[in-house]
């Protein structure tokens, strides 16, 4: 089997520069002008009658924004479809947790807003590493997501007149962001839930909750089922269909902290890969400037306090290092300094843009001033975000409103607190609440975290991937946001990719199914697979060594975080490829998992994520050594400006590097799709 | 801190459960009230010991799956949070704290702290939807103005989270708090107004045959209820409900 | 359930305006008082009325029966540890214990007061022409201890009752608008006062009958 020959990572060299700079992958992008490609591939994509619909079998796998909606379309428009989701309901997707909007180009602002603004932020603010077809197609369709979305009965904010409201989000300068106060992904994912309940309702789509697929059987190089676990039973299932779509959300959880829910994993997207299909920028992740910090060893995970937030505070470190050692200490209060012996260092270095710089740019800052010791938590990793100022200035603002004649100081602080509730409440009571700190006396601590994978598996035009008949939709693929995606769009992408996208693009290929008949899962493919899975399965819970799962996660998550999170180096990201297949090893050899293989047994799930996150983060790793630029959120040391800022290559890396597996995980191959900017012009990114 | 911990044991739905004895000790007051569970977890792993299972996931308050009964109430002592934002400061040094699973028959345990909602998604499915097609002609998301009371009003009844901590809670383990929630949300909005009546007839008639217990409006739901639904949401569904069944 | 237990309601105010009847002293009020009981009687819409409460309460008591047996079927298994007391009312949890104090006071009333005025032997006299049972006695000679050796007993047994019928209806009256949908921000703090009025009022009321009654015997 494995006859190729292991490439020396210390010298990666040799493999590396021998990829030739031209396109080895077909992205299907329809000819024509940019805002003519969707529609025209619409209109010669090929149909499936609904008489014939009704033969074809559908696989959606995850239940997010993503999969709800595609599901709930395929099965509207006549298409069996099974769900599954490893939750215990649909509804408890990740998705769920996004706060701050929806992003759409409906003008209603009249603020000058248009399908070509919303595609040209979005390529912008991915740092020119997304394709440009994709993005468009995005932008001309969130508008009919809006539309949508409110057919359904999501309620979104609305103006005293009725109409729908919106604000404005970092990155662009027009007001297009949907919102539902900060619960604007539990709205939207509850509506798509609930097209999905009715199909389900309908006995279109048959859901399969407590589920989670293993692996992807493939046939003659079709994708054509999916080997999955019920989690309760332990029963592991064939279950075989024309196509299989994966909508199975990030993978920042390889960093084990992150803003991820504790059961989002990679584990589908990682077994398609090994199937097969390419991973496309799998080192692209977002880190968001603004999470509540760790608190201590036991940390599960961390929570976000939304991006709107830097639009009222400030962002602070104090100037000297002896003040910093003592609010570190705890004697001295943040409020006992003086202006002047504060560092407002994203003010300073970007006063264009001050605060509200993007989220890559933001979250490098802080990193720098806590690398050089102005850290404010007993750890070091914190920096502060300050609303004194916001409550004075809103202070004085509200007293004026209310005709108050010379305001004393303590009245202006109540006015403006009581504003500052208003817009910000519920983040300042979670806050709070996890911190026991009150932020509207003391700044609030906060420090960059994982929160969103740019990268994912390589899709097509079509959302195909590189084996026919297997989609990836959502946060799974790589396609829309490039090397850092902007705030809101996540949920834009997600609903366009399930509502209007994938509904149309699947019968171009299910076109040439219908004949095909029912899948059996009786073959020889299907047996090897399950086969494969419980062999997997048997080997990590018979492995019987000392160390629980999660110890291992824990490390991984360490390596990950040091030497290819915030910023990235060639030497560390040679030690942390050898440093993770250290990991590798004694997980095979040390790894405890309690339990049953055939029983509800939580801690072998995790073990078989696990086993995949610690294959991915090598790659990841592979990716970001391979990626000698800086962009978006992958910040190479070795190219900076003298100002310490991000610089792109673009004569060498204006690529999608998609790998492919080839029976090793530390061997993988690289395939290039070059990115044409036909319809932009491509600029260094400046934010001073 | 130090803790000791009467938790609910049970193997699966069949099996005989019964409540098991742990002590905890360097607990940290900053960790949720989960993390004390996966510190105990891990003690128990390493112990070659069964771990607790208990449902989690986005431990941030807002997927609603997380679902222990603390010390005798839902999601335990604080107000409108779930168990994963609950901290362990809100226990006192030395405490016993009892930790038991959801109860209602409409909930069937899994295992240990872990339980079958699946009751709440077939109510859904039921008639908690509007009947729209996906279609990109859908008309525009402005063409009809909402009032913004009405909008916030359906906005507040949508936050439900379906944990279940309504029907954990109630002493009929009623659930009516998380659907009249939703038929309020509906209710509220001229989109819902076509097959109001259907969908409140549907909806509690999928209730009662889950084996749901009757309301009898002792008002503890809404204040366990970690998203803080209004019982104002029952009155509305009782309304709608028999303005349906004389209509 | 509500219907029943706001047609219950009315009823108690019907039968609590009759009885307060009962403090007007000397013979005028025993006249008024036992013509009164000759019209409740009599009357065929009175009558009506008296069938639609028969009919309330037992409306009432079954639906409470049968909703307690599906509310125990919904929950076989109990908590080892439940605080209702941080989220609700004792009375709202207590419902079913209230109802059946009441009904066993029901029965004793009914037995104590209507089966002696419908079958017992009870003294006739003329007032303006008609032919009334001297019920006003029955009454009285039925809470002073020199007549009735369990006077005692049964004051403290009515006055016990009204209390239950206080929490009952402390936690019913509100409940049975919550349950009929009539509960909207604007009028909720009107029905919560009423109804706090209500369950104090009435039972303190009817309370007050025995206790003066005896009472008034040491006077």
């Amino acid at each position: 089997m494995n006859t190729f020959k292991q490439p020396n990572w210390l010298d990666p060299a040799p493999f590396l520069e021998g990829v030739e700079r031209i396109n080895t992958l077909n992205s299907r992008i329809p000819t024509g002008p940019l805002e003519q490609k969707w529609e025209k591939h619409k209109g010669e994509i090929k149909l499936v009658n609904p008489a014939n619909k009704r033969l074809i079998d559908i696989i959606i796998v995850g239940s997010g924004l993503a999969g709800s909606s595609a599901a709930a379309s395929l099965a509207e428009m006549g298409y069996n479809v099974k769900v599954f989701c490893f939750q215990d309901s649909p509804r408890r997707a990740h998705s769920i947790a996004a706060q701050g909007g929806i992003n759409a180009a409906k003008n209603y602002q009249n603020d000058g807003d248009s399908t070509y603004r919303l595609f040209y932020d979005t390529v912008k603010g991915g740092d020119y590493r997304s394709r440009e077809a994709n993005v468009y197609r995005l932008a001309e369709v969130s508008g009919s997501i809006i539309d949508q979305c409110v057919a359904q009965g999501v309620p979104f904010a609305r103006e005293y007149g009725g109409l729908l409201d919106n604000r404005s989000f970092g990155g662009v300068q027009v007001s297009r962001t949907f919102y539902a106060k900060g619960q604007t992904g539990q709205q939207l994912l509850l509506g798509a839930y609930s097209a999905l309940s009715r199909q389900i309702s309908k006995g279109k789509i048959e859901l399969l909750n407590r589920h989670e697929m293993m692996d992807v059987v493939v046939i003659d190089g079709k994708a054509r089922g999916i080997i999955a676990r019920n989690l309760v039973t332990g029963e592991i299932q064939r279950h075989g269909a024309h196509a299989v779509v994966l909508c199975t959300g990030g993978y920042g959880n390889v960093f084990y902290l992150s803003t991820n829910a504790m059961g989002s994993n990679s584990s589908a997207a990682w077994k398609a890969h090994k199937r097969g299909a390419y991973f496309g920028n799998p080192n692209f992740v977002q880190i968001h400037p603004t999470c509540i910090p760790v608190s201590g060893h036991y940390q599960s995970k961390l929570t976000l306090m939304s991006e709107s937030l830097r639009n009222d505070g400030r962002i602070w470190v104090p100037k000297n290092l002896d003040d910093a050692q003592a609010i570190r200490n705890g004697e001295l209060s943040p409020n006992d300094l003086e202006e002047n012996q504060r560092d407002y260092y994203l003010e300073r270095r970007y006063p264009a843009f001050g605060n509200l710089v993007p989220r890559d740019v933001a979250s490098r800052a802080a990193k720098e001033r806590c690398d050089e010791g102005y850290g404010v938590n007993k750890t070091g990793q914190a920096v502060f975000l300050d609303f004194a100022s916001a409550i004075e200035r809103y202070g004085k603002t509200e007293a004026s409103t209310r005709n108050l004649k010379s305001p004393t100081k303590s009245q202006i602080i109540e006015l403006g607190k009581a504003v500052v509730k208003s817009k910000y409440g519920n983040l300042f009571d979670m806050y709070q609440q996890i911190t026991a700190d009150n932020p509207y006396e003391t700044p609030m601590k906060i420090y960059p975290a994982i929160h969103y994978s740019m990268g994912g598996i390589w899709v097509d035009y079509n959302l195909m991937t590189t084996i026919p008949g297997l989609y990836a939709a959502g946060e799974a693929n790589f396609s829309d946001h490039g090397a850092n995606r902007l705030g809101a769009s996540a949920l834009m992408q997600g609903l366009a990719d399930g509502y209007f996208v994938l509904p149309y693009t699947i019968g171009d290929y299910l076109a040439d199914e219908i004949r095909t008949g029912q899948i059996s899962t009786d073959t020889i493919e299907f047996e090897q697979a399950e086969n494969q899975v419980k062999a997997t399965l048997d080997k990590l819970i018979n492995t019987n060594g000392d160390i629980p799962v999660d110890d291992f996660h824990r490390r991984l998550g360490l390596i990950m975080w040091e030497y290819c999170g915030m910023s990235r180096n060639e030497k560390g990201l040679k030690k942390a490829i050898i440093l993770i297949k250290k990991l590798r090893d004694e997980f095979y050899s040390n790894l405890y998992v309690p339990g049953d293989v055939n029983d509800f047994n939580p801690e072998l799930e995790k073990a078989y994520r696990v086993a995949d996150f610690l294959e991915l983060g090598e790659l990841m790793c592979i990716d970001a050594l391979n990626r000698k630029e800086s962009c978006g959120g992958h910040f190479r040391e070795e190219s900076q400006t003298d100002e310490g800022e991000a610089l792109r290559d673009d004569d060498n890396y204006t690529y999608v590097s998609a790998w492919e597996y080839r029976g090793d995980p530390s061997d993988p191959k690289l395939h290039k799709e070059l990115l044409k900017y036909d319809n932009i012009e491509v600029k260094q990114r400046s934010y001073k | 801190m130090q803790f000791t911990l009467k938790v609910w044991r049970q193997k699966s739905q069949s099996s005989k459960g019964a409540i098991e004895t742990y002590h905890l000790s360097d607990i940290s007051e900053d960790m949720s009230f989960l993390e004390m569970f996966d510190v105990l977890n891990d003690k128990l792993i390493r112990d070659k010991k069964d771990p607790i299972a208990f449902d989690h996931d986005c431990r941030e308050g807002i997927c609603g799956m997380c679902s222990m009964f603390i010390n005798g109430e839902a999601h335990g002592p604080g107000r409108n949070v779930t168990t994963c934002q609950l901290h362990m400061r809100s226990f006192k040094d030395g405490d016993t704290i009892y930790v038991e699973p959801w109860r209602s028959s409409a909930f069937p345990i899994v295992k240990d702290l872990t339980v079958d909602r699946s009751a709440f998604d077939r109510i859904i499915q039921s008639g908690g939807y509007v009947s729209v097609n996906t279609s990109g002609a859908t008309q525009d998301a402005n063409a009809i103005p909402i009032p913004k009371e009405d909008a916030d009003s359906a906005f507040d009844a949508a936050t439900c989270i379906g944990c279940g901590a309504c029907v954990a809670t109630c002493k009929n383990s009623s659930a009516m708090l998380f659907v009249s929630a939703k038929v309020s949300q509906l209710s509220l909005l001229p989109q819902g107004q076509t097959e109001a009546n259907n969908r409140v007839q549907r909806m509690v008639n999928q209730m009662d045959a889950e084996g749901f217990g009757n309301c009898t409006n002792t008002g503890a739901c809404e204040v366990e209820c970690p998203k803080g639904i209004s019982l104002t949401n029952i009155a509305r569904m009782n309304r709608e409900f028999m303005k349906s069944s004389v209509g | 359930m509500a219907l029943s237990g706001l047609f219950l309601c009315l009823f108690l105010v019907g039968h609590l305006l009759g009885n307060l009847q009962l403090f007007v002293s000397g013979q005028q009020g025993a006249d008024n008082f036992n013509l009164y009981a000759k019209f409740m009687t009599t009357n065929p819409i009175v009558k009506v009325l008296s069938y639609l409460t028969y009919f309330s309460i037992i409306f009432h008591m079954v639906d409470g029966l049968i909703l307690t047996i599906q509310n125990r079927r919904a929950r076989p298994k109990k908590y080892v540890i439940e605080k209702g007391k941080a989220n609700s009312s004792w009375a709202s949890r207590n419902m079913a214990l209230l109802g059946t104090i009441l009904l066993v006071f029901i029965a004793t009333h009914m037995q104590n007061f209507w089966y002696v005025m419908h079958f017992g032997e009870i003294s006739h006299y003329e007032i303006k022409g008609q032919n009334v049972k001297d019920l006003h006695h029955v009454v009285m000679s039925f809470f002073t201890p020199t007549s009735n050796s369990y006077a005692a007993f049964m004051v403290g047994f009515y006055v016990l009752s009204m209390l239950a019928l206080a929490y009952h209806l402390h936690h019913g009256f509100v409940s049975a608008f919550q349950s009929l949908g009539l509960n909207h921000i604007k009028y909720n703090k009107i029905i919560e006062i009423v109804g706090a009025g209500f369950s104090v009022v009435v039972p303190l009321l009817f309370a007050s009958i025995p206790l003066y009654v005896f009472i008034k015997h040491y006077l």
